[in-house]
């Protein structure tokens, strides 16, 4: 039996194997597994069906928002449009679902394949710009899809919406919070090592390359243009899935969600999250998903109890007001965001008593 | 008459990104309307020594670890250029930097920024004078001027914000030899007739020491010797190493191991 | 023909305002390379300043005006000091999702205090200005945008090429560590460009609140139609931002009169993408002096 690996007081890495791998002690992979089993053993089975709505919530969110992560965080191109693309996704997914009746365990990547597809036409002005100019080709995207959602009707349906047939895998039914769950679970989990593993190899280290300075990536070889497609690419599958997870978990779908505020939200997300970390897009996903809950909870709560009367106080300004002020605070005080919050947290607690 | 020098440097160090040291302890003395000549090899520090004078460290995340910077008996090391600025010290920077999309008289009216809301025609006219070339490019935009109107344009630019000590990073850079000429015979002659004092970075060293008093030579970060122009224009060391004759006035030859070891005795 | 005229008019006197928003916008950029998400905000506050002021505080009228541009003006200086000022120097992401955050603290704000309703200023403009050709009206609204578009744009026109401050800013723009050496204070430049570009912002709001009405949601999304004019203009280009600005506004006009009121809000994002791929700079931006 090998040694157990705990976490030496620095850095030893010999090899290039141990720089790039995963867990670097077999204390972090037990307590990763351990969580694992917690998340799924006990979670589906303690929660209410408003808290197990709002884990799943969180789940599909998480997936796009690492999509998000990968091209913005890792890559460096900014884009206004993942929202639009989660549309896109969830679109996709349902149309595939009713019209083409397509099964769930095909339409769902489908869809993604769909949307990488579109995202990758959305990143084509990536060729010849760069910043702020690519910045404002992918929000002009955003509303020239939500346009083609509405008005393409005789696609989408328009206003209407469209609803879906439920999810079967395996001959079984997924219905109901707890079947969901496992499903977007094991999804998130999946398309989690996905990410991390993507980021391991060379193309990982080229998105990096290009977002740390595309000019001497361009010099050193790196194809810059084929791979901000690839970038673009990877991150609207992340979103086309999410999307299509989402339709089908809400069984109906309609055009208003996937408007500029999501887009907004979901970097947001990454920004509170931290940018260029994996495990900081759950962070932020959660904090961004339990954030809008608790405001929602809390205006219900404030208009129930009667104490506003007369005041036609309702979600949106408070809304507005506190997704903004955490936005710009993040910015101003913790810019590397949650998951650095967390590192600094972990590492105190690894070093006790004795930190240095 | 005022007779403390108008900039002494005190043993500074320069640290850039609070890890690459550059300057290692370096210490000069500037005499009121002098001009005082800077040379060195490339990276020996000569620029980034300026910027630790006028306070363009800052923007490049760099700062003055060490010792002090005197100007007029004011210390100003690690002070904000806004602030430098307006005490007198302007420096003109190396690779002459206009601003392109400003017409030639724009660029000059920048000069006026420390003095803000004061007559400038008069000035302007001056400028003129020193550098005729420039007068009938006014209107056009620096983008599209050649070096050597560029380099007077920077220099006047400079000189409209009166300067009591002006610090030139190589105005000889990428020149044709009559131009540097001319441009180190203004540079002459501005000192003489304003009285400015000026620190002159080259690595034109024969030109330099021709029309400085004073001069310093910088390596790795310190000053390895110092003395009067003339002095060091007849400095066997300076001649070979610097204006690139042997002592005897033949081209040197590098297979001579004495002068490498002359050489590694300033380090 | 009068519709097509009317249209004209109409198309004219809103790309000046699309315009002057635009240049406040390109203002920002050019001197401190920040994207302003919170512009339309900037400009939804203009127009609740002004309506504050003449119906509730019933300030008299071109009094409340002034008052409202010297408000922005304020607003724009304080977001500079507060918010942007400790972000100089930081990657561009966080310099834009901060503004993105601002928006939404300023939308929260103003939606809290006027909620969501549309409202519409007192009639105060009198109705000797409009004009009238044959069946052509014009009224009086469009004749003011109009004259205020020329004003200001002549104003900023001098400014920019004759003042100290403006020429000072220009050279920010153009070469930060040169403007510097030289004593620039650069600092006050960022600071007096947020302002300006608040100023304009605010007066862009209160003109296009007396023309579609005053709503904090509709008002802070012309802040979003001023990029399709930006990228038209050229980023850094304040002359084509004007320009800009008028082909947008036409573009939409006549869209919304001819083809479909629908498309109306999405065409300046289409011909921005076609723009994008054709002339990635724009169509008046600098053109890159690459000697010296
Ligand atoms: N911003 C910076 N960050 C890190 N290192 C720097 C920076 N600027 C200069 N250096 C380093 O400082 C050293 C001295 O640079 P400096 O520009 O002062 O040299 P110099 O004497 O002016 O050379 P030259 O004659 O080529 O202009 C160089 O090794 C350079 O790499
Ligand atoms: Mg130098």
């Amino acid at each position: 039996m090998r040694k157990l690996q705990f976490h030496p007081c620095g850095n030893y890495s010999e090899t290039y194997e141990k720089e790039i791998t995963l867990f670097e002690t077999d204390f972090g992979r037990a307590a990763v597994l351990i969580g694992l089993i917690v998340l799924f053993a006990v979670v589906p089975f303690i929660t209410g069906p408003y808290a197990l709505y709002v884990v799943n919530i969180i789940g599909i969110t998480s997936i796009a928002a690492i999509g998000l992560n990968i091209l913005v965080g890792f890559t460096g191109q900014i884009s206004l449009g993942h929202g639009a693309f989660v549309g896109v996704g969830a679109y996709a997914g349902a149309i595939m679902a009713t019209t083409l009746s397509l099964p769930f365990w095909i339409a769902v990547p489908a869809a993604g394949l769909v949307t990488a597809l579109v995202g990758m036409v959305f990143g084509v002005p990536s060729l010849r710009l760069k910043g702020l100019y690519l910045t404002i080709a992918t929000l002009a995207g955003q509303f020239i899809i939500e346009y083609i959602l509405v008005h393409w009707e005789g696609l989408t349906r328009g206003t209407m919406g469209i609803v879906l047939p439920s999810a079967s895998l395996f001959g079984i039914v997924i219905e109901g919070d707890r079947s969901f769950f496992f499903v977007i679970f094991t999804a998130l989990i999946i398309m989690t090592l996905a990410a991390a593993n993507i980021m391991r190899t060379r193309y990982g280290r080229a998105f990096i390359a290009i977002r740390d300075n595309d000019r001497a990536a361009e010099g050193m070889g790196i194809p810059i243009f084929r791979y901000k497609l690839l970038a673009f690419a990877v991150s609207s599958f992340y979103a086309g899935f999410a999307g299509a997870l989402l339709a089908y978990y809400m069984i109906s779908i309609s055009t208003e969600p996937f408007n500029l505020g999501l887009s907004v939200e979901y970097l947001a997300m990454i920004i509170i999250g931290g940018m260029g970390s994996i495990a900081g897009s759950i962070f932020g996903a959660t904090f961004i998903t339990v954030l809008n809950e608790v405001l929602r909870w809390l205006t219900d709560f404030l208009m129930n109890s009667g104490m506003l009367e007369g005041m036609q106080l309702n979600m949106a300004p408070l809304r507005e007001l506190v997704f903004g002020a955490a936005i710009v605070l993040f910015i101003l005080f913790e810019p590397r965001g949650l998951a650095e919050v967390w590192r600094i947290v972990r590492s105190s607690f690894r070093l006790w008593p004795f930190s240095y | 008459m005022n007779t403390i020098p108008l900039l002494q440097i005190n043993n500074i160090s320069v640290v850039y990104s609070d890890v690459i040291q550059v300057l290692k302890g370096v210490s000069l003395t500037v005499e009121r309307g002098t001009i005082v000549s800077l040379l060195g090899s490339n990276g020996a520090g000569k620029t980034t020594t300026l910027k630790a004078i006028s306070g363009l460290l800052k923007p490049e995340n760099g700062r003055v670890t060490d010792g002090t910077i005197m100007f007029d008996s004011k210390t100003v090391q690690n002070s904000a250029p806004e602030d430098i600025t307006r005490m007198g010290i302007i420096q003109v920077l190396e690779g002459r930097q206009p601003f392109k999309y400003l017409t030639i008289e724009e660029n000059l009216r920048v000069g006026t920024a420390t003095r803000w809301g004061k007559p400038y025609k008069r000035d302007m006219d001056m400028i003129y004078e020193y550098f005729p070339p420039l007068i009938k490019r006014r209107k056009s935009l620096a983008g599209y001027c050649s070096g050597g109107e560029l380099q007077m344009l920077v220099i006047g630019r400079a000189l409209l914000a009166h300067p009591k000590l002006l610090l030139l990073d190589e105005p000889s850079l990428g020149l044709a030899p009559l131009v540097v000429k001319e441009i180190f015979r203004i540079i002459r002659r501005i000192n003489e007739e304003q009285g400015t004092t000026i620190i002159l970075v080259e690595q034109n060293a024969a030109m330099a020491l021709q029309i400085a008093h004073y001069g310093y030579v910088m390596e790795n970060g310190k000053i390895v010797m110092e003395g009067k122009a003339e002095e060091l224009r007849e400095n066997p060391d300076v001649r070979e190493f610097y204006l690139g004759m042997a002592a005897s006035g033949t081209t040197k030859s590098y297979r001579n191991v004495k002068s490498y070891k002359r050489r590694k005795r300033w380090l | 023909m009068e519709f097509f005229v009317q249209l004209l008019v109409n198309g004219i006197s809103i790309g000046f305002l699309y315009g002057l928003a635009a240049m406040g916008f390109v203002m920002i950029f050019k001197s401190s390379s920040v994207l302003n998400f919170a512009h339309g905000e900037l400009l939804a506050a203009g127009a609740f300043i002004f309506l504050t002021l003449v119906t509730w505080a019933k300030i008299p009228v071109f009094v409340a005006f002034l008052v409202t541009l010297a408000g922005s003006f304020l607003l724009g200086f304080i977001v500079e000091r507060l918010f942007l000022r400790p972000l100089i120097g930081e990657p561009l992401i966080y310099v834009i999702m901060l503004t993105v955050g601002l928006a939404s603290i300023f939308k929260g704000l103003m939606l809290l205090v006027w909620g969501g309703n549309l409202y519409i200023y007192p009639d105060f403009l009198p109705s000797t200005i409009s004009l009238q050709w044959g069946n052509i009206n014009i009224p009086p609204v469009y004749v003011v945008a109009i004259i205020i578009g020329l004003f200001f744009l002549t104003l900023f026109g001098l400014f920019f090429k004759y003042s100290s401050q403006g020429i000072y800013m220009r050279s920010v723009a153009d070469n930060q560590t040169a403007s510097l050496s030289l004593g620039v204070n650069v600092r006050r430049v960022f600071a007096l460009s947020w302002a300006i570009a608040a100023l304009v912002a605010g007066m862009s709001g209160i003109v296009l609140g007396i023309i579609n009405g005053i709503n904090v949601h509709d008002l802070s999304s012309v802040g979003l139609k001023v990029f399709p004019v930006v990228i038209l203009g050229g980023l850094d280009s304040i002359g084509g931002a004007i320009l800009g600005g008028l082909i947008i506004g036409l573009l939409e006009t006549f869209t919304g009169g001819y083809l479909s009121p629908s498309l109306r809000d999405v065409i300046p994002y289409i011909a921005l993408v076609f723009i994008l791929m054709v002339k990635p700079y724009g169509l008046f931006g600098l053109v890159e002096i690459e000697r010296v």
